[in-house]
């Protein structure tokens, strides 16, 4: 966080169809619709955030994700980083409060893997749903499905993975927590941190740009990825693979598709990150061990299919 | 017997597709690959094929991978096919992008 940039904000997904996607995020996962908008598009957050809204879903003909946000400490923060993209030759985008309901001012940019990233600073305030702030309960009854805890980070595939990684290091102030090299030495995987986590976002090296391979929510337990497992084949969802465990991070996990094709993961556990620690480097050679752990071979579907 | 036929003439594959179940859904419960199968959910493209005979119903797919003309000329998902009468089908080779192998990241154990 050493430059202002706090967490994961907000995610906008482009879904085929709204009514299948509000049920799979809402019945499934257990996130809760907090709005709409005149767009069509539907808001919604896990119960544990203290942000109105965490996802945000739009109506398309083409699934996929238009932009990952994060929050920054302060509109002092935002106007800093705001200069510090611009000063580092990257073009922003000035998008004005309340394009989203309820969200301040918004910094776009895209990095040279294709993806859209935006900064933010303010969000209306509505506390973890469910609880009170003063001596709250453990947690609130009526949560559904899944009863993600937060939306956690994404994973995107693209190309020119050493520039996006300057823009995220040296202008935003991320770490590189994990990484993953070829036998040339370079890197292939990079899982970026501005926080104790593992990974805040993370990409992999994909030569055609901007793909979106999964948003990621958290879950607590193992017995919660196991009970995400039990829901997946109860509503027969489209599961890709586990539960299982990563090489990379540790975490516990289990990933499955959304009604229009975009991949979601649960996951719990996994690896602590402080800026005193050194990257941890897979070799390519074990990325089957790197990836699943237990498996230890890739299923194809993993590394090809996206949206 | 129930169902529709469906035949993938570039496999020999021949399965049946219960009413209202894709064509993806119905080969994967007889446990064949004579499709790939990525996200089920018209999303990723990965399971397109060519319908060279018979009828069918179309479900929501990514305009990306199934523009309306690819739709006219049969090129469609698997997992968003419903037959309404027996389906001749072939594979469809998959776009450059989902070829381009990174060499590096190979499955390897």
């Amino acid at each position: 966080m050493k430059k202002g940039v706090m967490r994961p904000g907000h995610v906008q997904i482009r879904v085929l169809d709204m009514d299948e996607a509000v049920k799979h995020y809402t019945d499934l996962l257990g996130m809760i619709e907090t709005d709409r908008d005149d767009q069509g598009r539907v808001y919604l957050k896990a119960w544990t955030e203290v942000d109105k809204f965490s996802l945000v879903l739009r109506e398309a003909d083409e699934p996929g994700c238009d932009f990952m946000a994060f929050k920054v400490v302060n509109e002092e923060a935002l106007n800093q980083l705001e200069r510090d993209l611009v000063e580092y030759g990257v073009e922003v985008e000035q998008v004005p409060a309340e394009e989203l309901k309820d969200c301040g001012r918004r910094v776009r940019f895209q990095v040279p893997s294709g993806h859209t990233f935006e900064l933010f600073a303010d969000k209306q305030y509505t506390g973890k749903w469910g609880l009170s702030s003063v001596n709250p309960e453990a947690w609130p009854r009526g949560l559904q499905g899944m009863k993600a805890v937060r939306f956690d980070h994404c994973l995107f595939y693209g190309p020119e993975l050493a520039a996006v990684y300057d823009i995220f290091v040296n202008v935003l102030g991320f770490h590189l927590a994990e990484q993953v090299l070829d036998p040339e030495g370079t890197r292939i995987a990079q899982f970026l941190t501005v926080s104790m986590k593992e990974h805040d976002i993370a990409f992999i090296h994909h030569e055609e740009k901007g793909k979106f391979h999964h948003a990621s929510f958290f879950l607590e337990t193992w017995e919660d990825v196991l009970r995400a497992a039990d829901l997946i084949s109860m509503t027969d969802t489209s599961i890709d693979i586990g539960p299982t465990r990563h090489g990379l991070t540790h975490g516990k996990t289990i990933y499955f598709f959304d009604p229009s094709g975009n991949r979601n993961e649960v996951f719990c556990g996994g690896d602590y990150f402080y800026p005193d620690h050194k990257p941890v480097t897979w070799q390519a050679e074990q990325l089957g061990k790197a990836i699943f752990y237990h498996d230890r071979v890739l299923n194809e579907r993993f590394l090809t299919v996206l949206t | 017997m129930a169902g529709f036929h469906v035949l993938n003439r570039t496999t020999g594959d021949r399965f049946t597709c219960q009413d209202g179940q894709s064509v993806l859904k119905a080969m994967e419960q007889l446990g064949l690959k004579c499709v790939p199968v990525g996200c089920r959910g018209g999303g990723c493209g990965y399971c397109k094929i060519r319908v060279l005979e018979g009828e069918f119903e179309c479900g929501k797919m990514s305009k990306v991978h199934v523009p309306p003309e690819a739709v006219e000329k049969g090129e469609v998902l698997a997992c968003r096919i419903y037959p309404l009468t027996d389906l001749t089908i072939e594979c469809v080779p998959l776009p450059e992008a989902a070829l381009a192998k990174q060499t590096t990241t190979k499955s390897l154990r």
